[in-house]
């Protein structure tokens, strides 16, 4: 319950955050094209229940949501992906402690894992990344999907540094810092996995004994 | 039947078997293997027991009122089932909306043989034999009947139209907490999500390939499965709310996924993995 509270207030922050791009750059698109939008938007609203932890809420866009959706399927223009991405890149926080890498063992776990936060799914038991569902990561996992890039080797390629794992921090925690309008979620801002949880994925991805990088 | 039965067991053993190689398969290509496991398993799909059970259902007089569906319009008419699928969802002007076959099937269910709505979609979708569906049974029988025909759902009507726009935005609607959008999985070419190809609905070839093999007998569900389903499962995996079923954004985004899939030969219910 709480969890889900944090995710609001983390959202409506990004909303006010975003909103001077919003309206700068809302009005790009035909206004027939947005009056579709809201009508698709109402739509939408009449026809889902909630069910279990997947509450009507979820519904509502914020600012990065409803840019993404408007601009989909054709070019987005550059002064709307900065505005993203500056967005985003705000709400990234690194942890108290400044330490960034965990178990690379246990982030294998939560890579493999694609539970959490459906209605089918336990709200009581920790979420998992399901990275495996787009990345290829271990090469032991032959099982792994192609929506974003291989992963194998990302430590190894970039170099064992802090700037590496910074970066592999930062781009789990809220991908649309690096890349508006990406596919990917944003791990950290929508508090779907914990700083923890985080940090061992970071270790599955930079620890040189991590699979990934051998 | 007994033939039906055989092909149901040789489909059974195909699955032993894959189970058997599936080292071997990930030793070669695994798209092409997979391809011939799903070829295999179109020589016996038990969809045709949904089918069966479904003509049953459409012939027998039904409900307090005790009407059969031969009054049942799917828009060629009383009770005319053949190519009927292949032109929805349409806008029925009884109804005043524009509706998909399951949702055509609810409103002759109340309106004709005397359902409450409630009573009418009480199993929309069911679970093996533990649980069955009359809708899925009936969606099997009148997709069969179009199998060979073009999809040709009518978007020059208004009312369509209309509806394949909305269900065009709303394809590309991102939200919940992980921002996924239909256009996330299914909006570019050659992707998979593990193992499973994921057809591009935003191309015609995707759309067609996709929407004209459901409904379809799920094996590892062992239950057939119809399109108000896949596309309600899909919000489930997108973190959204429960999709209403025969709500307006399903039939909306039927009508976008059918309307795309126009010009190709339908050829459900099928069979998937």
């Amino acid at each position: 319950m709480q969890r889900r509270n944090i995710v609001r207030t983390a959202s409506g922050a990004l909303l006010i955050a975003a909103t001077a791009g919003g309206v700068l750059y809302g009005c790009a698109s035909a206004p027939a094209d947005r009056a579709d939008g809201q009508r698709a938007e109402a739509m939408l609203k009449s026809s889902f229940k909630a069910h279990g932890q997947a509450t009507l809420d979820r519904l509502d866009q914020d600012e990065t949501q409803r840019l993404c959706s408007e601009y989909a399927g054709r070019a987005l223009p550059q002064p709307v992906a900065e505005r993203i991405e500056k967005a985003n890149l705000a709400t990234i926080r690194f942890p108290a402690d400044g330490k960034l890498v965990g178990d690379w063992k246990s982030g294998e776990k939560i890579a493999q894992s694609g539970r959490g936060f459906q209605y089918s799914d336990d709200p009581t038991k920790p979420a998992g990344a399901n990275c495996y569902a787009c990345h290829q990561l271990s090469p032991q996992e032959l099982s792994y999907g192609t929506i974003g890039p291989s992963l194998y080797q990302f430590g190894k390629r970039r170099g064992f540094t802090d700037e590496t794992r910074r970066y592999a921090w930062q781009k789990i925690y809220n991908a649309q810092a690096f890349n508006a309008c990406s596919n990917m979620p944003r791990f950290g801002h929508r508090h779907i996995l914990t700083d923890a949880q985080i940090r061992d994925v970071v270790a599955l991805l930079v620890d040189p004994a991590s699979p990934v990088n051998r | 039947m007994p033939g039906m039965i055989r092909r149901i067991v040789a489909a059974s053993a195909v699955v032993c078997v894959f189970a058997g190689v599936v080292a071997d398969v990930f030793a070669q290509s695994t798209a092409d293997e997979i391809a011939k496991y799903r070829d295999a398993l179109q020589d016996g799909n038990p969809a045709e027991l949904w089918e069966a059970r479904g003509e049953e259902m459409w012939k027998t007089p039904r409900g307090p009122k005790h009407v059969a569906f031969a009054s049942c319009d799917l828009g060629q008419g009383a009770g005319v089932v053949k190519g009927a699928y292949a032109q929805l969802p349409r806008y029925f002007a009884d109804a005043g909306r524009v509706m998909d076959l399951e949702t055509r099937l609810v409103w002759c269910m109340v309106n004709q043989q005397g359902y409450t709505h409630a009573d009418a979609t009480k199993t929309v979708f069911g679970n093996g034999s533990a649980k069955r569906s009359d809708l899925e049974a009936l969606a099997a029988y009148v997709t069969s009947r179009s199998q060979g025909v073009k999809m040709n759902v009518p978007l020059d009507e208004p009312h369509v139209h209309d509806m394949y726009a909305l269900g065009e935005k709303m394809f590309y609607y991102r939200g919940g907490t992980h921002d996924f959008a239909c256009a996330t999985c299914h909006g570019d070419d050659g992707k998979r999500i593990r193992l499973q190809d994921l057809p591009n609905l935003t191309k015609v070839e995707g759309a067609q390939k996709a929407y004209t093999t459901w409904p379809a007998y799920r094996v590892s569900q062992g239950e057939l499965r119809t399109f108000q389903w896949r596309l309600n499962d899909c919000f489930r995996q997108q973190r959204f709310p429960e999709l209403v079923f025969g709500s307006d954004a399903s039939i909306a985004l039927t009508a976008y996924l059918a309307g795309r899939a126009n010009g190709a030969e339908y050829r459900g219910p099928a069979i998937k993995r």
